[in-house]
Order: C-alpha cells, then sequence, then structure tokens
C-alpha cells in the first residue's frame, strides 16, 4: 500500500458520457479528496449512476478523463483500493451461493491465481461479516435473504478486499429502515477509519448526518456542488437558498479543492406555474 | 460370458475410464453455465461440433479433434454474439445451433460416409473407443476440472457479478471466452460418452439435482461431479448389465439415471425450503398492542408439538395461524 497523497481520490475533469448514442453526462468536473463522503444525489434519469459507473471504468467517456489517485483510469490498476457496491441485481444467480462465498469474491482483489485463501484472507472476510452484522448467517443462500441484507452482503464484499475508496450506486434503494441503519452505522465506521465514500442515493435517510459534501446532478449537468443538503432540498430548483434568495452561489460554498460550482450555467427547468420557481 | 469378465475385457475398462471423467468434467463446467443462465449453451455447441465430427469422418482427420476445433471456434462465436448483440441475441445462437446440426450432416451426406459412423458420435459409443481415444479424452478432461476447480473463485466471480469483476480487476472477457472454450472442450470429452445430442444433459441435470439440497455454489459443484460420476458410470454398468437381456445403449441410460436423481432430489428440495421458510425468523419489532391470548390449554415448549420461530430475543410459537409468545404467566399475540 502506497501512503496516502495529499492530492485528490478521485477526480473526473470535463467528462462527457453517452449510452447507445445518447449523451447522457455532459461537461462533468467532479473532485473528491481523500477522507470525503460525498453524495451524488438528483432525481431519477439526472445521470448519476452513470456518473458512479463511468468513475469506476464501467461506463467510458466519450470525452475528458478520470484518475484514480492520481492515475488515468485506462492506466489504472490497483484495484484492491477501490471497493464498489453495485446496484443490488434483481435476480440472483443460477446457483445457490452462500453468504460468505459472495463476500470471499471480495477478496479477489488481492489474491494470486491458483493460490488458496490465507489467513489474512480468512480474518477479513470474517470481519467483513461482522462489520454489517452477518456473521451468524454466513452458511445461508444469498437468495434467502431479504432485499436489505443482500445489500449488506455486497458492502461486505466490498469491505473484504480492505479498500480506502468506496463507490456505492443506491445502497438504500429499497431497504427497509433497519436495514439502512446498519448501512448506515457501516459506513459511520469506515469514514472513522479514513475512508473515501462516493455515494449514490435518491435519498439519504439515516445516511444524512454522515455526509460532508452533496454534489446534485441535473439531466446530466452538475447542478449543485457543496455542502450536504437535505433530502427535499435536493428537488428544489433553489437547493439550500430558501431563506435568502441568493441569486448567484458564492465560492464558500465549493468545498476546497472541489470543482467550481456550476450551478448558474445550467438552464431554469422549473415550470412556469412553479411558485418559488418564480423567485429566480 | 460372465458380468465379471465382461468388466474385464480392455473395452470395458476403457469405457469406464471415459464414463468416469465425462462424469467429472461436464458438471464441473456445467455448473458455471448454469449459474450465468446458459444452461443450454453446451447443446449449441453440440449442435455445432456435428459439423466438426463430420470434417472429421469426410477428409479423414481424427473426429475428434477437428470436433473440439470446430466446437471451440463455435463456443467463441456464441460468447462473442452474446456480448456484442443485446438485441437479438438468442436468435443468433439458434441459427448457429441449426448451421452446426445441418452442416454436420450435410457434409456427411456429400462425403458418402455411413450413417452408423455419425450416429456413434451423436448418441455416443462408450464401447468402440479407442486407446488414443482415451488418452485424448482423459487429458481434456483432467485439463477442464483442473481448471474448473483451480479458478473457481475467479470464475464464480465474473459469473456471480460481471460488474463487480470488472471493478475488482479481473480480466472478464478472459474468463468469459475460457468458461465457453472448456464448455467447448467438456463437449467433445462427453460426446462419445453420451453423444453430441445428449451431452447437455450431463453438464446440466447433475447440476440442477445438487442445487435442490445446496446452498452454497462449491458444494453445489462437488455434488454435481459426485452425481455426473454416480449416472455416468452406473449408467455404463446398468446399459452392460441389461445388454444381456435386450439392446441398452449406455449414452440414454446414462441421462435417464441422472434425470432420476433428479426426480428423487426434487421433492425433498421441495419440502427442505418449505421448512426453511416456515422456520425463517419472524421480522424484528414488538406488535403495538399487548394482546393476551385467551385461557391457554398447555404449556409451551420444546416438544409441545408447535414450532417455534426466532422472533427478536424470544420464540414465537406459531399455533392455529396465531403467534403465541411467553409473557409472564400468559401468552402474547404477536
Amino acid at each position: 500500500m502506497t501512503t496516502p497523497q495529499p492530492g485528490t481520490a478521485v477526480s473526473m475533469r470535463g467528462g462527457n458520457v453517452s449510452l447507445g448514442g445518447r449523451p447522457v453526462l455532459r461537461g462533468i468536473d467532479v473532485e473528491v479528496g481523500h477522507g470525503a463522503f460525498l453524495a451524488l444525489m438528483g432525481a431519477n434519469g439526472s445521470g448519476k449512476s452513470t456518473l458512479v459507473r463511468a468513475l469506476v471504468g464501467l461506463n467510458a467517456l466519450t470525452a475528458g478523463e478520470v484518475r484514480l489517485f492520481g492515475t488515468p483510469l485506462a492506466s489504472y490498476d490497483a484495484w484492491e483500493r477501490i471497493g464498489f457496491v453495485p446496484q443490488r441485481a434483481t435476480a440472483t444467480s443460477g446457483v445457490p451461493a452462500s453468504v460468505w462465498e459472495v463476500v470471499a469474491a471480495g477478496r479477489l482483489t488481492r489474491r494470486r491465481l491458483l493460490r488458496p485463501l490465507s489467513r489474512t484472507d480468512r480474518a477479513a472476510i470474517d470481519e467483513a461479516l461482522e462489520v454489517v452484522g452477518l456473521a451468524d448467517r454466513r452458511r445461508d443462500a444469498v437468495s434467502n435473504l431479504s432485499g436489505g441484507q443482500q445489500q449488506r452482503v455486497l458492502i461486505a464484499r466490498a469491505l473484504a478486499g480492505q479498500p480506502e475508496l468506496f463507490f456505492l450506486d443506491e445502497p438504500t434503494a429499497g431497504v427497509d429502515l433497519p436495514n439502512q441503519q446498519v448501512l448506515a452505522d457501516t459506513l459511520a465506521l469506515l469514514k472513522e477509519r479514513g475512508a473515501t465514500i462516493v455515494l449514490v442515493a435518491h435519498e439519504l435517510g439515516p445516511l444524512a448526518p454522515l455526509v460532508d459534501r452533496a454534489v446534485v446532478l441535473r439531466d446530466g449537468r452538475v447542478a449543485y456542488d457543496g455542502p450536504a443538503l437535505r433530502d427535499h432540498e435536493v428537488h428544489q430548483p433553489w437547493f439550500a437558498e430558501t431563506h435568502t434568495h441568493h441569486h448567484h452561489h458564492e465560492p464558500h460554498h465549493t468545498a476546497p479543492g472541489t470543482a467550481p460550482v456550476q450551478v448558474d450555467h445550467v438552464p431554469h427547468v422549473a415550470s412556469p406555474i412553479d411558485r418559488n420557481g418564480g423567485a429566480r | 460370458m460372465s458380468p465379471a469378465e465382461l468388466f474385464a475385457q480392455p473395452f470395458m475398462q476403457r469405457a469406464l475410464i471415459a464414463a468416469l471423467l465425462t462424469g467429472l468434467a461436464a458438471p464441473a463446467i456445467g455448473t458455471f453455465l448454469v449459474q450465468r443462465r446458459l444452461a443450454l449453451m453446451g447443446d449449441g455447441i453440440g449442435h455445432v461440433a456435428v459439423t466438426g465430427v463430420a470434417l472429421g469422418l469426410a477428409t479423414g482427420a481424427s473426429p475428434l479433434w477437428m470436433a473440439v476445433l470446430v466446437a471451440v471456434v463455435g463456443a467463441v462465436l456464441i460468447e462473442v454474439i452474446r456480448e456484442r448483440g443485446q438485441t437479438n441475441g438468442d436468435v443468433a445462437l439458434a441459427l448457429l445451433f441449426y448451421g452446426g446440426l445441418a452442416g454436420g450432416i450435410f457434409i456427411s451426406g456429400l462425403s458418402g460416409a455411413s450413417g452408423a459412423a455419425l450416429n456413434r458420435y451423436l448418441f455416443g459409443s462408450l464401447t468402440t473407443i479407442s486407446p488414443q481415444d482415451v488418452l485424448v479424452t482423459m487429458v481434456l478432461a483432467i485439463a477442464v476440472v483442473g481448471l474448473c476447480v483451480g479458478l473457481a473463485p475467479q470464475l464464480f466471480a465474473v459469473a456471480q457479478d460481471q460488474e463487480f469483476a470488472r471493478v475488482a480487476g479481473l480480466r472478464v472477457r478472459f474468463y468469459n471466452v475460457l468458461v465457453a472454450v472448456l464448455a467447448a472442450v467438456s463437449v467433445t470429452v462427453a460426446m462419445r460418452t453420451v453423444g453430441l445430442l445428449l451431452v447437455s444433459a450431463l453438464m446440466v441435470v447433475p447440476v440442477a439435482t445438487s442445487q435442490q439440497l445446496t446452498r452454497s455454489f462449491r458444494t453445489t459443484l462437488a455434488a454435481a461431479m459426485g452425481l455426473g460420476v454416480l449416472a455416468s458410470v452406473g449408467g455404463l454398468v446398468v446399459a452392460t448389465l441389461a445388454s444381456y437381456r435386450a439392446t441398452v445403449a449406455p449414452g440414454p441410460t446414462i441421462v435417464l439415471l441422472a434425470l432420476g436423481c433428479y426426480v428423487i432430489a426434487w421433492p425433498i428440495g421441495g419440502w427442505l425450503r418449505h421448512r426453511a421458510r416456515l422456520r425463517e425468523p419472524f421480522a424484528e419489532g414488538q406488535p403495538d398492542l399487548h394482546e393476551r391470548t385467551g385461557e391457554h390449554p398447555h404449556d409451551h415448549g420444546p416438544g409441545c408439538g408447535h414450532l417455534a420461530v426466532p422472533h427478536d430475543d424470544h420464540v414465537d410459537y406459531v399455533h392455529d395461524g396465531h403467534r403465541h409468545a411467553a409473557h409472564g404467566a400468559h401468552y402474547d399475540e404477536h
């Protein structure tokens, strides 16, 4: 493991992404510093999942570049530093898999070919299961767990690789409140340990107190980049500015070392009868 | 000739070795195919391999090696079509399947090869395997089993969640093609045992049987390989013993035996899943109301005949559609 450099954990500069020829993300500039807890927010179809998938290389950029720990994505190979938690697949695979086996797959970033699991590997898998509170379900088939528990299995899988930078795609979607709380406790522990977390969320719920920066996407562009927002503020065109009605966001909303706020360049999207929208 | 003398014959011993290795290799790769919901891929490769066998018979080259070659090309082609074309993937696969079968029969007709020669590959012909064929079968089968077991963690991760595997730095395309190639090789390994038209059964049926009773991938893989050996060696023995009275082909016997195992395992699996669902702990949280049960004729406890299900920090006894939880001297409705 290399020494943590002062720079950024992950950054995208001028990122454009097209899916099937349709431009989905345009001109995205995002930088995430070490130890940050960033929530990518926005309505359905705003491109937040596309963005997180582009950051880990699952969606190709049509312009711009992504850097992980300062290295361009194309030449990046230290995948053991990255933990990815995809959106929970609705369908389980055709053959049963136990909780332990799925979590053990997260260890592959650090295992060499054709070698059995080492004692360190087993300890990391056990610890990941403990952290998400599923140690007693390790022998159960994943398909027998509830949706929230399955989500916790996917997080444990990312944890098992002991990464420093986590990407979570909608970890709270379709998860009941007790499971969301376990999720929040897990992420709080990771934050405490100094991990960098980039999280896609439609609604934060119990995760809200952990978030120290929010990026809101609207129609494939960054509409807000600044301190954490509460859930309802995300969907208001003026974000957290209800009382002051600033016409321009001042630079102090930009966290140190982050991209400039782009809110001023976003087309106004409120409908004509949107009462408060007229205030801008 | 007594059964003991029959099994001592060299051709019988070769058949037993081939059956044993086929029974190990086909379910090993079949588990990964079933996991990726490509259960019929083996069938498709089998059809494509018919062209290879016919080419081998027509040109005088070894039908086994020609089948390996054509099946590998076909499997890689299927994998490429699957990866590229999202829209009409299964139609494209069907074109390849039927093209392979029709091509094989067409070529064998052109070359004037006897139908019996092609039939040996279509439906299997364990007892006519030459010593060289056994050697090739052994090498290929051991390679398939070794790679399937040795690379099981990687193959499992790729089949379980491709996107996670990519972010974990695994070369997903390489492993996808490897599975396709291994499937093609095990098809050709199994073609002399059960035949190209039934080969997929030995790849899929033992897996379907074992997953009725298992909860983890590794036990499914191991049990499927065990069942595969049981079916293929057992089928050969049954067919040989029955051949005193009637003409019994080993290939179909093996497949029917494998299916018989499934028929036995299915209701047991259904009963196990039903039982597991009943004993699943109830969701956390207490009812808001404190509702006492009426007069209760007996004390709940181990052996009272009512199912005890965990609920938070206590157990609920399932009682005529109610859930009774002990509370002091009485029972609450939970």
